[in-house]
């Protein structure tokens, strides 16, 4: 299975950005660098649609593009909170208006599907459409079902996102459960050894293709997720390593997604003197901050590593082979294995 | 059918305005009796003009039934009663297996949300953060999940009104690819304030009772439940006590790719989505014994899906109703609850009847059934269609269980 294209709308505005000067940001989160969306999306289009609807629908059309790709035999979406701004305008006229007075357009962009709806309704695509909101595994879940289509020969290309946005208000809920520093720096986020992380968002896409095309930027050999493991983590990713064949001492970079909060972080730095030890690695929480979804971009930056040979922030050979963790949370461990091709 | 595996449905949960579970949903099927009234339960200025179809029974009460607390959201007591009938419906040792619980949901825990946010907009500093910790749709799933013990794969899916025939359809996939041995898969949804001013605000609520495939249709009631079905495979089928009546033989899942809310005039999801199921389970319409509409009673839907099947039924049109003029429109529950019932028209061998049909849609070709029918129900094609042009349909088929 291969990753023909991938595009991420992220608080990066590129991966070239990313190798030469990634943004910087202070305070607890993390904001989207939205592109020029009339590249992709008509313009009436573009006035009705909230900015999640908007980054997907934007990165799914790049995606595409990139691809040279125009219908996918399936499109699978991954999102945690779906979307919000539209679910809060919603809420809140409702609230203030004690349900009289209420206009349509928010509620029926509110329901969780939107964004993979948008993107078949701008594609005119009559294929499979799914969409899983399954919190810290929500874009693990749209890529098996993708990996699966393909497997089952029912599918050849798959269209797969996960998409999270911040709003305002969910932002300050959210706070309230301690997750966020108070004044984070992303230059120094990760290993600062204060509590709380930097909140983050953003909307990645790729094309699976079950063939290698012209242009492929990689391979995935592997993915698996777990849901609360009660069998250690560093067993899970020993069986895994196991199963596809693979020695810790041949994978050439290692991206996790520590967050930079000082009580978890010990977790991911005790793998690394165990199952990982010698492997070079990187952290990607930085770049994109924390949301459910954060393991798509990830993936994106490792598709584009290897695409291109190069690792944002080191020099050195280019890599052949990457493996991604990610323990959202510490319930939603995952592991995605992929190489150059 | 296929060549493939047989996925096996080997237990049944319900809960839904007629009834707490599969014996009492029978039975209200079997007699004509809907469940929609005035509302009772949820608070809203709408209570004396929308009718809808609530489940009769208070948080309190489907705490004690589903053995969690009191003041999680409904949506996952109601999930918790019905998924904890369909397996010990299936009589299974479930820490035998390799497990997985695939739910589905439109709303997560929006029914707190929505009574923390008034509080929460006067100062965002005020209102108990218990009632937010299950807002999301996932979040939901996961209470049920570990209430239930598994953990080999739990994920939630969220296509708006065909999310749980989804949820079905991928249990069904995983067991066929070999990653798991039994799936409770289904859906959930409790009525909120939120979806009912939504749905409002679309103007597409009966103010009476609902009457599906009727030429006067209003529209629909909304209505809440859960339905679960617990998926096995044929190892599995083999070492249950009580064995198999039924099998999940086909599924299609496509995209009218119209309109965000609307159905195509021509129906053309509903027909790919019907096609591809009766393609994979290796039927053609005459087999199909009975069709469970997705029938939510607005004009939109109805002409839309039913222009579809006279499409692919063309002349020859099998008896068909749509159980939501019972149930009402139960959103992210409702492709589970009608896949409880298409297992229950098989096993009872009856064809429910749709309720209070004055005047056939003059534009369709057939009308729906109704009156109970007695009949041998071989295969059973159910429909289930959603915002975002999401349409899905299931096939059922009798599978008396044999070693293969």
């Amino acid at each position: 299975m291969y990753i023909q294209s991938a595009y991420a709308v992220s608080p990066q505005g590129s991966f070239n950005e990313l190798l030469e000067n990634p943004a910087q940001y202070r305070g607890d989160r993390l904001t989207c660098k939205e592109p020029d969306y009339s590249k992709y999306i008509d313009p009436k289009l573009i006035r009705r649609m909230s900015r999640i609807i908007k980054m997907g629908a934007a990165a799914a059309m790049e995606c595409l593009q990139q691809a040279k790709v125009t219908m996918p035999d399936a499109i699978t979406t991954g999102t945690a909170y779906g979307c919000l701004a539209d679910t809060d305008q919603f809420l809140t006229r409702m609230v203030e208006f004690k349900e009289e007075l209420l206009s349509p357009t928010a509620f029926i962009q509110s329901t969780h599907n939107t964004v993979g709806a948008q993107i078949a309704l701008m594609l005119k695509c009559h294929h499979y459409n799914n969409t899983y909101v399954h919190r810290g595994s929500s874009f693990e879940a749209a890529l098996m079902d993708a990996m699966g289509l393909i497997g089952e020969e029912a599918a050849q290309t798959v269209l797969v996102g996960g998409v999270d946005e911040i709003i305002e208000k969910s932002h300050a809920i959210l706070s309230r459960f301690d997750l966020y520093k108070k004044e984070g720096s992303t230059e120094t986020l990760i290993g600062g050894g204060t509590k709380g992380t930097m909140a983050g968002e953003g909307a990645a896409f790729f094309l699976l293709n079950g063939n290698r095309e012209e242009g492929s930027l990689a391979k995935l050999d592997a993915v698996q997720n777990w849901y609360k493991p009660t069998v250690p983590v560093a067993t899970l990713i020993e069986d895994f390593l196991k199963r596809n064949r693979v020695a810790a001492g041949s994978i050439d970079l290692l991206i996790t997604g520590n967050n930079g909060d000082a009580r978890y972080g010990g977790q991911y730095e005790a793998l690394q003197q165990s199952v990982f030890k010698g492997i070079p690695s990187v952290t990607y929480k930085q770049f994109c901050g924390e949301y459910p979804t954060a393991s798509a971009f990830a993936l994106w930056m490792a598709a584009h590593i290897l695409g291109t040979g190069q690792v944002p922030g080191v020099e050195g050979p280019a890599p052949k082979r990457i493996l991604i963790y990610n323990n959202y949370k510490q319930q939603y461990p995952s592991l995605y294995l992929l190489s150059a091709c | 059918m296929s060549k493939e595996q047989t996925v096996y449905i080997g237990g049944l949960g319900v809960i839904s305005a007629i009834g707490n579970n599969v014996a009492e949903n029978l039975e209200a099927l079997v007699s004509g009796r809907a469940g929609m009234q005035a509302m009772q339960r949820l608070q809203s200025v709408h209570k004396d003009t929308l009718p809808v179809a609530e489940v009769k029974v208070s948080n309190d009460a489907l705490a004690e039934l589903a053995g969690l607390p009191a003041e999680i959201s409904r949506t996952a007591l109601l999930s918790a009663v019905a998924a904890k009938e369909a397996i010990a419906d299936a009589g299974i040792e479930l820490p035998a297996w390799r497990r997985g619980f695939i739910s589905a949901n439109s709303v997560g825990g929006m029914d707190k949300t929505e009574d923390f946010f008034p509080g929460f907009l006067q100062d965002a500093a005020s209102g108990d953060l218990k009632m937010v910790a299950h807002h999301e749709c996932g979040a939901v799933t996961e209470v049920v999940a570990d209430a239930l013990g598994i953990k080999d794969f739990v994920t939630t899916i969220s296509t708006a009104c065909s999310s749980s025939a989804n949820s079905i359809f991928l249990g069904a996939r995983m067991i066929r690819q070999g990653l798991l041995d039994v799936v409770v898969a289904g859906g959930t949804d409790a009525l909120t304030r939120f979806t009912l001013n939504g749905f409002n605000t679309l103007m597409i609520l009966d103010q009476e009772y609902c009457q599906p495939f009727d030429e006067n249709r209003r529209g629909l009631n909304l209505g809440e439940g859960a339905g679960y079905v617990v998926l096995v495979s044929e190892a599995v089928a083999a070492t249950l006590n009580k064995k198999p009546f039924c099998a999940l033989s086909g599924w299609c899942n496509a995209n009218d790719a119209y309109h965000q809310t609307a159905s195509s005039p021509s129906g053309t999801g509903s027909l790919l989505a019907m096609k591809g199921a009766l393609k994979k389970s290796g039927l053609s319409p005459e087999d199909i014994s009975y069709i469970n509409l997705h029938g939510t009673g607005t004009q939109n839907n109805d002409i839309a899906e039913g222009t579809a099947i006279a499409t692919l039924f063309e002349g020859n049109y099998p008896p068909m109703s749509s159980t939501k003029s019972y149930t009402g429109h139960t959103l992210g529950a409702s492709g589970a609850i009608e896949a409880v019932y298409a297992a229950l028209a098989i096993r009872e061998g009856l064809v429910f009847p749709g309720l209070r049909l004055q005047t056939p849609m003059k534009d369709l070709p057939f009308s729906v059934t109704t009156v109970l029918e007695k009949r041998k129900i071989d295969h059973v094609l159910s429909n289930s269609f959603g915002f975002g042009g999401n349409c899905s349909s299931l096939v059922f088929s009798r599978a008396a269980f044999n070693h293969l």
